[in-house]
């Protein structure tokens, strides 16, 4: 990727700000000019840029800094909240009518994957016990009919179309009959690609919409359009009213800004993304997920929330209260671990790095068992030996090494490994731990 | 070709398509200049903006705003509206660099057109073949889009409309397969212009990539005296990801042009800026309606003069 990740630009911008109480207005400007390029090279609309920066500068200044972030990723934390919030917050879903059959309406530009996703949707839906009829309405391309007709013949699902009529609304209205005489409960509605600026074919889509009443329209938008995505959603938005987007080409490597500025101009939610050539290839939308794509962070934010949610306050108090007095001792040595498991597996935390995700550490072997294996030793202790290590002489070395599973080597590595701890620890707390407190490093 | 370049309506119909491209970007640089008499900071990070939204991209803006900047400082260019000729002569710098207009007159011809998918490749195909058609040479259309459904039957109509052979097999074969049949009926058949259409496919499909550069191999090593152009079809409405595309597709099977569609809609096709900055790769053509004559070749005077007037 040509894209620097935003999150090592603003650790740079960072670099000599650490450990401060609150975030000022000059952090925060520093980091949003940061922001601003990240969204920019994502394709999310200038305009919308602009709104959004302002909006998290005002909500940023002034956040007292968790005390596991730095300042960068506490912005970063911000700007995620607000952009996850801006597009949607939650999932949202299909809304079915009382009155069968509920009817679809597929629309947008030329070659946005409008006849792929009404198969991939018809599926879905199919998945979910409904019985759908998909319906050839694009008239103009060469072979569209065709093309939806061999979907429906892969996915077995009924397609309605009529060869020589080129009047959609016509057909539309015939498929619904046709539809509530079959006993299909949804109807998906397959039409022509259209430039939003095209009178003629946007005027259609209207007497089309005013003629079947859709319960849902839906705007297909590419996930790699640039600028011009705010104008299309727009356009379509005021002339159709549309109910929600599907974004398609997800599983390209663009950054999909275009999800931003479809939702802050139209304010209607993403339902769906395409993700892929086959027709099972269809997920719904998680607003959190692509929030972190545009800001290009791999998953760093999921990775934020999971230390703000695994580490332990408390306990991080206690345990600097013991690294103090020195009274550190196995026992702390296993929560410190149980911490970090909690996070999720080592090869797991490094695939949410920025730079690091997706490129294979190939060098490195991650091997969750060893920290399984250090627990087991842990485990297979009493608890006065956890608490006071200078009681294991050989004996109780082999009954632990014996009761995890593990050799007696294995079990002196570890002592040894917490003994290290231990002196850099003792280094540590006759130091001024002021302002470094919950940053104690593990010893692997 | 001279039948391409004869066309008098080129300029004017270019510049209608443009227009909402011209009206968008002139006028919100008329508003700028006026707004800002004397230059500074500000009116440096508006052109940024402008440029941006136009999908010049972000490093490509930079750059260009940083060289007029300097230029303007050095030259002690006090009148904001100077920089608007700054700005085009730079433009037409960057899109001149690689525009050749000579690839149209080597016969036969082989063009192998590739994209991501929903650009515009097939019906690129049909606009093609008809030009070619129309200035009198014999042309086949090769169906090696085997996957995505009925995009045989797409190739057909076109093939049909414009009296073009189609060769092709059933859907699901080898494309490299049916390249090579179409390559051996192009001999066999003295056909002038041989267009191969392929199955849209994003860059960053390994496999898929692995595929094309067969396909090209097997032109290579089946027709090499043929004149061999292989085309990446871009839509204008994408934004920075076509550097991505155009990067990628390069690197695969060694683009020799762009042919940028969909220039009729609201999208200002900057982005092809940006890649000739980036990527020094020519734009042969540009798409601009849905009727079989909307393909022109690209000319970059025309094309910056279009936005500017």
């Amino acid at each position: 990727m040509a894209f620097e990740g935003l999150s090592e630009k603003l650790s740079r911008a960072f670099k000599r700000l650490t450990g401060k109480g609150k975030l000022s207005e000059k952090d925060v400007k520093d980091a949003m000019r940061e922001v601003r390029m990240a969204l920019l090279e994502a394709d999310v609309n200038f305009l919308v840029v602009k709104d959004f920066i302002k909006k998290v500068s005002s909500r940023a200044v002034g956040q007292e800094i968790m005390e596991s972030l730095t300042p960068g990723q506490q912005v970063i934390k911000v700007v995620n909240e607000e952009l996850t919030q801006l597009m949607g917050g939650t999932l949202s879903k299909i809304s079915f009518s009382p009155k069968l059959p509920t009817i679809i309406m597929m629309v947008g530009l030329q070659g946005s994957g409008k006849t792929t996703t009404a198969g991939k949707l018809g599926n879905y839906l199919k998945g979910q016990g409904k019985n759908p009829l998909l319906v050839g309405c694009d008239v103009y391309r060469p072979a569209a009919v065709e093309q939806l007709k061999q979907i429906g013949d892969k996915l077995s699902i009924a397609v309605y179309y009529e060869k020589d009529n080129k009047d959609v609304k016509s057909i539309a209205d015939a498929s619904i009959k046709y539809a509530v005489s079959h006993n299909h409960d949804v109807v998906i509605i397959d039409t022509a690609g259209r430039l939003h600026i095209d009178e003629v074919l946007m005027e259609e889509l209207e007497e089309t919409k005013r003629a079947v009443q859709p319960t849902e329209v839906l705007l297909v938008v590419d996930a790699m359009t640039g600028q011009d995505a705010v104008t299309v959603a727009q356009s379509f938005n005021d002339k159709l009213g549309i109910d929600g987007v599907v974004l398609t080409k997800l599983d390209g490597d663009t950054r999909g800004g275009a999800a931003l500025s479809v939702k802050a101009v139209t304010g209607k939610p993403i339902k769906f993304v395409g993700v892929g050539e086959k027709l099972d290839d269809l997920e719904p939308f998680h607003p959190d997920r692509m929030a972190s794509r545009i800001l290009g962070m791999g998953d760093i934010l999921s990775l934020i929330e999971k230390a703000q949610a695994n580490i332990d306050e408390k306990k991080a108090r206690e345990l600097e209260k013991k690294i103090r007095s020195q009274q550190f001792t196995f026992e702390d040595f296993l929560d410190q671990l149980q911490q970090l498991k909690n996070m999720g597996s080592l090869s797991h935390i490094l695939d949410m790095l920025p730079g690091i995700g997706g490129k294979k550490l190939k060098g490195i072997q991650l091997d969750d068992k060893q920290l399984l294996r250090v627990e087991a030793i842990i485990n297979s202790m009493t608890i006065e030996e956890r608490q006071n290590p200078n009681l294991l002489n050989s004996s109780r070395k082999k009954r632990i090494a014996a009761g995890s599973g593990t050799s007696i080597q294995q079990v002196n590595r570890l002592i040894k490994q917490f003994q290290d701890t231990k002196r850099m620890m003792k280094q540590f707390g006759s130091m001024d731990m002021k302002g470094k407190k919950g940053k104690i490093k593990f010893p692997f | 070709m001279k039948g391409f370049l004869k066309k008098v309506d080129i300029f004017d119909k270019l510049k209608k398509s443009l227009s909402k491209t011209r009206t968008g970007i002139t006028d919100r640089i008329e508003q700028l200049v006026s707004y800002y008499k004397n230059i500074d900071d500000d009116f440096f990070e508006e052109l940024e903006e402008i440029l941006i939204t136009a999908d010049v991209g972000v490093q490509t803006t930079l750059r260009l705003v940083e060289d007029i900047e300097q230029e303007v400082r050095a030259k002690k260019i006090g009148q904001s509206d100077l920089v608007k000729e700054l700005l085009k002569g730079k433009m037409l710098d960057i899109l001149r660099k690689g525009s050749d207009g000579s690839w149209q007159d080597k016969f036969p011809k082989v063009l192998l057109i590739v994209g991501v998918n929903g650009v515009g490749k097939t019906t690129t195909i049909g606009k093609l073949a008809k030009l070619y058609k129309d200035d009198g040479r014999k042309v086949l259309l090769a169906a090696a889009d085997t996957f995505r459904a009925a995009a045989i039957e797409q190739l057909e109509v076109w093939g049909q409309r414009v009296g073009a052979e189609v060769i092709k097999q059933s859907k699901g074969s080898d494309p490299g397969a049916v390249v090579f049949d179409a390559v051996h009926a192009s001999k066999s058949r003295k056909a002038d212009v041989l267009i191969c259409d392929t199955a849209g496919r994003l860059h960053n499909k390994k496999n898929l990539m692995e595929e094309l550069k067969k396909i090209n191999r097997i032109i290579d090593r089946e027709w090499p005296e043929a004149n061999k152009e292989v085309l990446l079809v871009l839509d204008a409405t994408t934004g920075q990801n076509a550097i991505s595309q155009a990067k990628t597709f390069k690197e695969a099977v060694d683009i020799s042009g762009i042919i940028l569609t969909k220039l009729d809609g609201t999208a200002k096709g900057g982005i092809v800026i940006g890649i000739n900055s980036e990527l020094n790769i020519p734009v042969r053509m540009v798409g601009t309606g849905e009727g079989v004559e909307d393909l022109q070749p690209f000319d970059a005077q025309n094309f910056v003069e279009a936005l500017f007037s």
